[in-house]
């Protein structure tokens, strides 16, 4: 993205006597120049400010009332986001929803990334038979195009979870599903990622250093590999957070995915296309705040993958 | 070459028998068939038994599994269950063709319905394909020669903004602009749902004219995701050495561009849409969705929402057909723009 100007400019000397940047401290300074990756983290905090600083002046009982008599009402001073087809507070659903919306996208991300980097690292690490087996599982898995996939697990398992009760809140049993449906549908790409690193990564020297001295495998693979390979994890991790939360959004669109009256970002936007033309602020609050967050999450993840790369790195030293 | 082809489709039974299976197992136990077809009506224990006896379901999994796919012409059933097994199958199965019938259109097979709904889809789905692939390989290659130029820097960051993009935003909003408010604005406005006016009937322009906005809002995601990735592809072909000699040896810019780095630039572009275009078909219901297209996508969506299960597995097991030969036509595009590849 940006051109690489040195950052430290002082002579030669000055610079050997100064102690050297740690690796995070590098990775800092690289993320901190590109502008757009900064604002995304900005956006995102505002996000998460929003649906979690939302509870205090909005209650969730608020948010689910609904009152058929002020249905499709348009932005007002008492709901300054307007009111959904059943008469429910706009507003108080995109901070809840939010909360929903941006949960479902961590908790998927930490799924994809467990069974992602355990099925590449495994198939990497040891090769062979297990190897061929996890790639083929992989690709017959990347076969099956997630968007149905999703609407026919989300469709299939949705009533058969009871609500949730965390925190003293009800969750529709729903949320569960579509978080496991979601990160059990995205790990593909991150595995062979991971399995392409272990396979070069296996055959250098440290591993072998570290075997001699009788490391066993689970450590190696964890202590010893794993920490090398965790750039484009971080990477593919940020990224993936923001697709989980836009396949979250297909699906709750479509009415299959989040139940109402719990509500998410994707769900409040189904059957909004019925009142395109009567009532767009349905549409306009939710999905103005989806493709925010998303936006501001691919910035920040194409910050980190320029941060990250060990090219740019050693340019910087 | 033909021998490479047939190994693949080969390769490709296994694989499709398994994704039938999963698909098979995860969605023959759900919902209930019985209330699907007979709605509130089908109280009477007697007639639900019978009715499941005939559609099959009082069979063990693995059974019903074998008769949705070769059919149950050939064994003798026991439909009214006095022990004398007399009534011969009906199905056909599905490697004859045979999705099973309708739960919820009656009388009409599963295929049936899947065959009156593929043109239709398809008349969306290749132009949209044909924009994505001209639009995105253009703006890529444009930009890529513009490199840390203003155009590209607008170019690169609105491809950014359009790949983060959801479908459906993309679809709601030009729907809002295009069709609600020209027509709000005295302006030539859009029609937003439907394949054509009912009144004007099924002519060439309607059509036409309402596929604009749904071939918009699936074309710019895509395009935006291509293009950056064109560029990139782009920008590292032309600096290799033999971009250099080809101008060196007095090459046309145009021949270089398009002869020489664009066909090696477009390598990984091939594998990339391969891969896609299945997921251009779940975008399709989205799309088909909020626009009210009479296609695959939505008639997916209104069968699976109540549980119309022959009709639902014959399009899933439609699109990982598609997956496979997708993929190979990829590989087969692969070798002849890389003649380096050679498949035995």
């Amino acid at each position: 993205m940006e051109t690489s100007a040195p950052i430290i400019e002082k002579p030669v000397i000055a610079e050997i006597e100064k102690p050297p940047l740690l690796l995070s401290q590098l990775v800092f300074l690289r993320f901190k120049r590109h502008k757009m990756a900064v604002a995304g983290v900005i956006v995102l905090i505002l996000m998460v400010l929003y649906s979690i600083g939302g509870t205090f002046f909005k209650s969730e009982a608020f948010s689910l009332v609904t009152d058929t008599s002020i249905r499709l009402n348009a932005p007002s001073s008492i709901h300054p986001f307007g009111t959904d087809a059943v008469g429910r507070d706009i507003l108080a659903r995109t901070i809840y929803g939010g909360q929903i919306s941006l949960m479902i996208g961590m908790i998927a991300m930490i799924l994809e990334v467990i069974v992602g980097v355990l099925i590449g690292a495994l198939a990497g690490y040891y090769g062979g038979i297990l190897d061929s087996l996890l790639m083929r599982f992989t690709e017959a898995m990347l076969n099956i195009p997630q968007i149905p996939l999703l609407l026919v697990l989300g469709k299939l398992l949705a009533d058969k979870i009871q609500p949730i009760v965390l925190l003293g809140r009800e969750f529709s049993g729903s949320v569960i599903v579509i978080i496991a449906v979601i990160g059990l549908t995205s790990w593909m790409g991150l595995a062979r990622i991971v399995r392409a690193n272990f396979l070069s990564l296996r055959e250098q020297e440290f591993v072998t250093a570290a075997r001699c001295t009788g490391t066993n495998n689970l450590s190696i693979i964890f202590d010893h590999i794993l920490p090398n390979t965790m750039a484009p994890i971080i990477v593919s991790a940020t990224l993936s957070v923001a697709n989980a939360i836009i396949s979250e959004a297909y699906v709750s669109f479509l009415g299959v995915g989040v139940m109402p009256p719990t509500a998410t970002w994707g769900n409040m936007l189904n059957g909004a296309y019925n009142y395109i033309e009567t009532a767009p602020w349905l549409w306009i609050f939710p999905g103005s705040l989806i493709v925010l967050t998303v936006l501001s999450i691919n910035f920040i993840g194409d910050g980190l993958r320029d941060a990250l790369d060990p090219r740019a790195l050693t340019q910087a030293e | 070459m033909a021998r490479y082809i047939i190994r693949r489709l080969l390769q490709a039974i296994p694989l499709l028998i398994i994704i039938s299976i999963t698909i098979f197992a995860l969605l023959q136990n759900s919902g209930d068939p019985l209330a699907t077809m007979g709605g509130k009506r089908v109280t009477r224990s007697e007639d639900r038994v019978r009715l499941a006896r005939i559609l099959g379901l009082d069979q063990p999994i693995y059974i019903q599994y074998v008769y949705w796919l070769v059919g149950n012409d050939w064994v003798k059933l026991d439909i009214n269950q006095d022990g004398i097994f007399e009534t011969t199958g009906q199905r056909k199965g599905v490697l004859r063709g045979d999705f099973g019938n309708s739960l919820v259109a009656r009388g009409q097979s599963a295929m049936e319905l899947i065959k009156e709904r593929i043109p239709n889809t398809l008349v969306l789905m290749i132009p949209a394909e044909i924009i994505i692939l001209t639009f995105s390989l253009l703006v890529g290659i444009f930009s890529a020669l513009r490199q840390y130029s203003l155009t590209d820097q607008v170019i690169t960051a609105g491809s950014f903004i359009g790949y983060s993009m959801p479908i459906f935003f993309v679809a709601l909003a030009s729907m809002y602009i295009f069709g609600v408010n020209f027509r709000k604005w005295g302006l030539p406005y859009l029609p937003t749902v439907g394949m054509f006016d009912p009144k004007i009937g099924k002519t060439f322009s309607q059509v036409a004219v309402h596929m604009v906005l749904p071939i918009i809002s699936m074309s710019l995601v895509s395009i935006s995701g291509y293009s950056r990735f064109v560029r990139s592809q782009m920008l590292e072909v032309i600096s290799q050495d033999y971009i250099r000699t080809a101008y060196a040896k007095g090459l046309s810019e145009r021949m270089v561009l398009f002869g020489h780095a664009l066909k090696n630039a477009a390598i990984p572009f091939v594998t990339l849409v391969g891969i896609d275009i299945p997921f251009l078909l779940g975008g399709a219901v989205v799309t088909e969705t909020i626009f009210g297209w009479p296609g695959m996508g939505r008639l997916f969506i209104d069968h699976l929402t109540r549980f119309d299960t022959p009709v639902v597995m014959g399009i899933l097991m439609l699109i990982s057909l598609a997956v496979v030969i997708c993929q190979l036509l990829t590989d087969i595009v692969y070798g002849w723009l890389d003649p380096r590849i050679r498949y035995t």
